[in-house]
C-alpha cells in the first residue's frame, strides 16, 4: 500500500517537474516563467524527500523560491516592459538547430548511463535513519568537507561583492568623462 | 528505496537538463536564458541526491548543496549583469549582445 502511494506521488511529482521545466522555457512572459520555476522546485524538493534528503529538500525550497526567484521577479519588474521576451514567430533554422541540439545531448547522456551501468545500479543501500537529516548533513559539512564549507562563504562573499558593483549606478563623473 | 529505482531519477533528470539546456540554445531574453540555467544545475542536482540514496552515502547531497551556492551566487551575478546592461539602453537580446566594451 505504502509502495503504491510514493509511487503515485512520484508520478504527480516527475510529470510536474517536467511540465514546469517545459513552461520555464516556453513561456514568452519571464515573469511567468519565474512562476513556473517556482512550481519546479517545489516538486523537485517531493522529489527529495521521497529521497530520504530532507535537509537538501528543505533549504532547495528556502534558498531557490525563497531568494532566487524573489531576486528574479524583483529583476522583472526593475526592468518592466523591457524584460518582455516574445517568441520571434515561426521556426527559424538556429531554433531547429537547438532543437537537435538539445536532443542529442539527451542522447549521449543516456548512452554513457547505459553503457556504464551495470548490476550495482539494481540494487540500492541500505541506509540508517539519520540519513540527509540536518544533523547529519552538518556532521558531513563541518567534518569530511570543511573545505567545501569554507570555500563556499568565499564564493557567496565574491558574488555579493560582485553584485552590488555591476548594480550600482556609475558614479557622475565618470558618466561625463564617457559622454 | 521506495518507489522507482533510480533508472527513472536519471532519466528524469536527464530530461530536465536536456529541457534547461534547450532553453538556453533556444531563448534569446538573458533572464530567460538564466532561468534555464537554473534547470539544468536541478537537473544535475537530481542526479546527485539520487545517486546519494542509491549509494547510502551523504556526499552526494553535501555536492548537491554546493551546487546550490553556486546556482545562487551564479544568478545575483548574472542579474547584476543584466541589470548593468539595460542601463546602457541595449537591448536585452543574446544575440545582439556581442561587444564587451560599453
Amino acid at each position: 500500500m505504502e509502495e503504491v502511494l510514493v509511487w503515485a506521488v512520484w508520478v504527480v511529482a516527475a510529470s510536474a517537474l517536467l511540465g514546469s521545466g517545459l513552461a520555464v522555457v516556453l513561456f514568452a512572459n519571464p515573469f511567468y516563467s519565474a512562476l513556473a520555476l517556482i512550481g519546479n522546485l517545489a516538486s523537485l524538493a517531493v522529489l527529495y524527500l521521497i529521497l530520504e534528503a530532507e535537509f537538501v529538500a528543505a533549504a532547495q525550497v528556502l534558498v531557490y523560491a525563497g531568494a532566487v526567484v524573489v531576486m528574479f521577479l524583483f529583476v522583472i519588474a526593475y526592468l518592466g516592459g523591457r524584460a518582455d521576451a516574445p517568441w520571434a514567430g515561426g521556426p527559424t533554422l538556429q531554433s531547429l538547430a537547438a532543437i537537435v541540439a538539445a536532443g542529442a545531448i539527451a542522447v549521449e547522456i543516456v548512452v554513457v548511463i547505459a553503457l556504464r551501468a551495470d548490476d550495482s545500479i539494481a540494487t540500492s543501500a541500505e541506509i540508517e535513519g539519520a540519513f540527509g537529516t540536518p544533523a547529519e548533513i552538518g556532521r558531513l559539512f563541518l567534518g569530511n568537507h570543511l573545505l567545501a564549507f569554507e570555500v563556499t562563504s568565499i564564493v557567496l562573499l565574491v558574488a555579493a561583492v560582485g553584485g552590488v558593483v555591476l548594480g550600482s549606478a556609475p558614479k557622475p563623473e565618470r558618466r561625463g568623462s564617457e559622454r | 528505496m521506495s518507489g522507482p529505482g533510480i533508472a527513472a531519477y536519471l532519466i528524469l533528470s536527464v530530461l530536465l537538463f536536456t529541457t534547461g539546456a534547450l532553453g538556453v540554445l533556444i531563448r534569446r531574453s538573458p533572464l530567460i536564458v538564466l532561468l534555464a540555467l537554473e534547470l539544468m544545475l536541478n537537473g544535475a542536482n537530481l542526479a546527485l541526491i539520487a545517486f546519494a540514496r542509491q549509494l547510502g552515502d551523504g556526499d552526494g547531497q553535501i555536492f548537491a548543496l554546493a551546487v546550490m551556492v553556486v546556482a545562487a551566487s551564479e544568478a545575483v551575478v548574472g542579474l547584476g549583469l543584466i541589470v548593468a546592461v539595460s542601463r546602457k539602453r541595449v537591448d536585452l537580446d543574446v544575440d545582439k549582445l556581442t561587444s564587451l566594451r560599453g
